[in-house]
């Protein structure tokens, strides 16, 4: 019983990361982010692959995505080529990733410390995802929440079958963190379930903090409430967008990393998983972080639960789990008219 | 919707494909997977490109069409024709269950909600004791006609394209209809359909069943083509694949649901061959390929290739003119108790802390012209939500021929005889303006969905029509009734909405500024038209800023600021009014 509670906790936490990412990311620019799931795995393979000293194809794909967002900044600046707005771009976009990967080459047959590959995975993951606005949604920033969620899935589905194709159809598993435990009365807390709890609280208070008080929080959440508003107002939309691609591309590998010693991942587990951080997401209604990090610790639980007493069903517990709290929330809906289309 | 003979013309070309010399069979094989995946997409062009609700679970409607047929005939040994109402049924049945919930989500959660059963629904159909788990139903008999049984894919290619045109044909007929028009003003949100006495969630819910019902035939025939099942084909990545094969044709057109299927399956098929020849790798080389595709189409094409086609196609197909001889009986009128048609009596709107509608009150009688004027944010927009429903009053008394409207939903107060315009206009921009009109006199028809879709409605739509082009020739634009709303200016379109209000036949005028926008001489004519409204025995409420045009115009003024009633009386009083000029021109005038 407490056992089982125990881990729905541990689930729930990175659930809970998972739906704040969302949350950030929907907030921020509108998509809702089904790649998510594809961070995760990729933040979690690409740190065993170091770890186990093989090289992961995810470095190279952030220097191809990388090249590719470079042409399209030069074709966005076609018209005025200049140094000065070309420069940053390089920077970002070529030699950021190219560094990152000659450093994991250079790491990859040294069995680097897990510190090292955890920092690696998550610098990979982050080229990845600041590149994924860049090429997929930052064209598509003005469009509706619809035209956006149906990229998503592209997105999705494109990176999906490169994961397949950079880390095969098997399982892996990541080194732990820390070996230590703790033994507390009838409970034996692992040093990597503890971890997950402590970078869990972490994030949750940062991105409170964050938001709440500095003014690239409040910018960020100008440009949720109103692109153009924002723009008028001297926000760069576009720094919105990347600033919350990157927290949520590092937050969905933190969560692969910290689980991948707990459970064996492949290369299609993370859309499961970002979709229950999801569940606890859309509870959270999409914009609230408590309620969103409450909400996910129920979801962990109740899959905990259902797999112990009817593991068949687990997926359709969780999943039908959903129904009644969309229910409540059409109930609570408001009437009042959404603009446009 | 463009004629039957380009229908007629696709069907015998589909029909005679089987018997090109040297058509080689996996072409068939393609062929129907085509069929089927159109079907699908035929609903969710229905759903997710005309009436706006997308969703991701169209595959498991298919699975409930598939595994019904696939249980009933190997488990109780109906034959396969028998199993085709229930497949339908559960299918439909899944939908009403599925769509309670679902269908009142406003944006995003639709989609959303849709993945969340899409998955879960999976997972039951790969669990399910009775469904053979993992590994499906298989031995299922095929169709037969007589002693024809349809064994391979050049016999059951028949009964796949047969139900493809057949639903394609319905789905034509629907959208072209009164209940079509509905389904079709749903997407531009629902103030303005519900204002005309639309009930969004019904008719989103009948979209809902219609596209699950089009994908439980797909399922069926799948059923009996692949002569077994198993979940994989009705997963998360399948109902994936349909919205795209909607988004790729055209998801706002029924033949873009053909076309994607099309365009998708063969691509699919290519990529499939070829990728691992080019690229040695392992896998799922072809969704990567896949979902790069489907972003540079967003980015590049997010209408569809369907209608990039038909821009090129020189001949465009021409609408016939309504027959403006059939009239439509006039709407059944209450009795009128009292000349008062509209009584308010200390109404009063606040949100949270502000207090938009502060205690007002006045009346609008029968035949009388009455102008809401006061600066901005004086409330005037409020008060007309409140006496059309669209808000509830937080206290006070508002009637409408005597009759208490308190909480009554906009649905029934437009069916009392009072009709609106929008400050913000509220057409539906890709319809014509003709079709617009005949919104407004969507109560007073009465063909249904199922009337609508066989075609048995004609009189009835005639007569709409009628009267839609009628109330367009009295307003002056005539000459615009085949263009699309979005086209016109934004005056001509606020006189498209005046059109539209006039179709419901009311007794009480809501008009919320209508001239902002206007030219000098449409102003004009504008003010003749109300005066002839007027004296026709119509009751007209507008809010308006153009004080020249109110002034001349009304019989009453009724002066709001911050929510108040400062002054109240004929043009000349209100104007001398100190407490008017007080609050149009600042303190100390």
């Amino acid at each position: 019983m407490l056992f089982l509670i125990q881990d729905g906790i541990t689930n729930g936490a990175i659930y809970a990361l998972l739906g704040l990412a969302l949350v950030l990311v929907f907030a921020v620019t509108r998509v809702i982010l089904i790649p998510q799931g594809e961070f995760v795995t990729y933040g979690a393979l690409t740190y065993a692959s170091l770890a186990s000293g093989q090289m992961p194809g995810t470095a190279k794909l952030a220097v191809a995505m990388g090249a590719a967002a470079f042409l399209l900044d030069l074709f966005a600046a076609r018209r005025e080529l200049v140094l000065r707005r070309i420069a940053p771009a390089f920077a970002v976009d070529i030699v950021l990733p190219c560094v990152v990967l000659a450093v994991t080459i250079w790491v990859v047959d040294r069995h680097p410390p897990t510190a090292v590959s955890i920092v690696l995975s998550l610098a990979i993951v982050a080229c990845i995802g600041l590149f994924l606005y860049r090429l997929a949604f930052q064209p598509l920033a003005h469009t509706s929440v619809l035209v956006l969620l149906i990229a998503s899935v592209g997105c999705h589905l494109a990176m999906q079958g490169l994961g397949l194709l950079f880390f095969g159809a098997e399982g892996q598993r990541g080194p732990a963190m820390a070996d230590a435990a703790l033994t507390v009365g009838p409970l034996r807390f692992t040093g990597q379930s503890i971890a997950v709890y402590a970078v869990t609280i972490g994030f949750i208070l940062a991105l409170w903090l964050f938001f709440g008080l500095t003014l690239y929080g409040k910018a960020l959440r100008a440009t949720a409430v109103n692109r153009l508003g924002a723009r008028l107002a001297g926000i760069r939309t576009t720094l919105s967008g990347q600033i919350a691609f990157l927290l949520a591309s590092v937050i969905g590998a933190l969560s692969g990393i910290l689980i991948v010693p707990i459970t064996t991942l492949y290369y299609d587990t993370g859309f499961l998983i970002g979709l229950k951080g999801f569940i606890a997401a859309i509870i959270g209604g999409l914009v609230s972080y408590p309620l969103t990090a409450l909400a996910a610790l129920a979801v962990g639980t109740v899959e905990a639960f259902s797999s112990f007493y009817a593991s068949n069903f687990k997926e359709v517990i969780v999943f039908t789990l959903l129904v009644p709290v969309l229910l409540l929330r059409s109930l609570a809906a408001p009437a009042i008219e959404e603009e446009g289309d | 919707m463009g004629g039957r003979l380009p229908v007629l013309l696709f069907a015998l070309v589909m029909a005679a494909i089987p018997f090109v010399p040297g058509m080689p069979p996996f072409w068939i094989v393609l062929l129907d997977n085509i069929g089927l995946s159109a079907l699908v997409a035929m609903g969710l062009v229905l759903l997710t490109g005309v009436g706006g609700l997308t969703s991701f679970g169209q595959a498991a409607f298919c699975g409930f069409g598939a595994y019904t047929t696939a249980v009933l005939t190997t488990a109780y040994g109906v034959s396969p024709w028998m199993t085709l109402p229930a497949s339908l049924l559960v299918s439909g049945l899944a939908a009403v269950l599925l769509g309670l919930v679902t269908v009142r989500l406003s944006g995003h959660y639709l989609p959303l909600g849709t993945i969340a059963w899409g998955l879960g629904l999976f997972y039951l159909f790969s669990k399910l004791e009775f469904l053979g788990r993992n590994d499906g139903i298989s031995h299922i008999p095929p169709l037969s006609i007589g002693s024809l049984k349809m064994l391979d894919p050049g016999t059951i290619y028949y009964a796949i394209w047969t139900a493809v045109v057949i639903s394609a044909l319905l789905t034509m007929n629907l959208l072209d209809s009164r209940t079509g028009r509905a389904i079709r003003a749903l997407r531009r949100g629902h103030i303005a359909a519900e204002a005309f006495g639309v009930h969004p969630p019904r008719t989103k819910l009948l979209v809902f069943i219609y596209a699950a019902v089009l994908a439980g035939l797909s399922g069926w025939l799948y059923a009996h083509f692949a002569r077994a099942v198993n979940p994989t084909p009705f997963g998360a990545s399948a109902g994936i694949e349909y919205l795209f094969i909607a988004v790729v044709g055209g998801a706002g057109f029924v033949w873009g649901g053909v076309l994607g299927a099309a365009i998708v399956v063969v691509l699919k098929e290519v990529l499939q061959s070829y990728l691992p020849m080019l690229l040695h790798g392992e896998g799922q080389l072809e969704t990567i390929v896949f979902g790069i595709l489907l972003v540079a189409l967003l980015q590049l094409a997010p209408t569809g290739v369907w209608p990039w086609l038909t821009s090129l196609w020189p001949l465009k197909p021409r609408r016939e003119r309504p027959d403006t001889s059939l009239t439509l009986p006039a709407r059944k009128r209450a009795p009128n108790v009292s000349r008062v048609l509209l009584e308010l009596d200390n109404a009063r709107k606040q949100f949270g802390g502000v207090i938009a509608v502060n205690n007002v009150s006045f009346d609008v009688k029968a035949r009388e012209i009455v102008a809401l004027i006061g600066p901005n944010g004086a409330g005037k927009s409020t008060t007309f939500n409140l006496v059309t429903g669209v808000l509830r009053t937080s206290s006070g008394a508002l009637s409408v021929l005597g009759k208490n409207i308190h909480n009554t939903p906009p649905q029934d107060i437009v069916k009392l005889g009072v009709s609106r315009t929008f400050q913000h206009v509220k057409l539906v921009p890709d319809m014509s303006v003709l079709e617009n009109v005949a919104i407004g006199a969507h109560l007073r028809g009465h063909a249904g969905a199922l009337s609508s879709m066989f075609r048995l409605d004609r009189a009835d739509e005639a007569r709409l029509l009628a009267e839609a082009a009628r109330q367009i020739d009295r307003v002056g634009l005539s000459d615009q009734i085949d263009q699309l709303a979005g086209s016109l200016s934004l005056g001509q379109q606020r006189i498209v909405e005046i059109a539209r209000a006039l179709c419901v036949d009311p007794v009480l005028l809501l008009l919320d500024e209508p001239a902002a926008g206007l030219r000098h001489m449409e102003k004009q004519r504008l003010a003749t038209l109300l005066r002839q409204l007027r004296d026709g025995g119509m009751s007209v409420l507008l809010v308006e800023h153009d004080m020249g045009f109110v002034m001349d115009l009304a019989d009453r003024v009724v002066v709001l600021d911050f929510g108040t009633k400062i002054a109240e009386g004929t043009p000349e009083a209100v104007k001398s009014d100190p407490e008017v000029i007080k609050a149009y021109l600042g303190a100390a005038a």
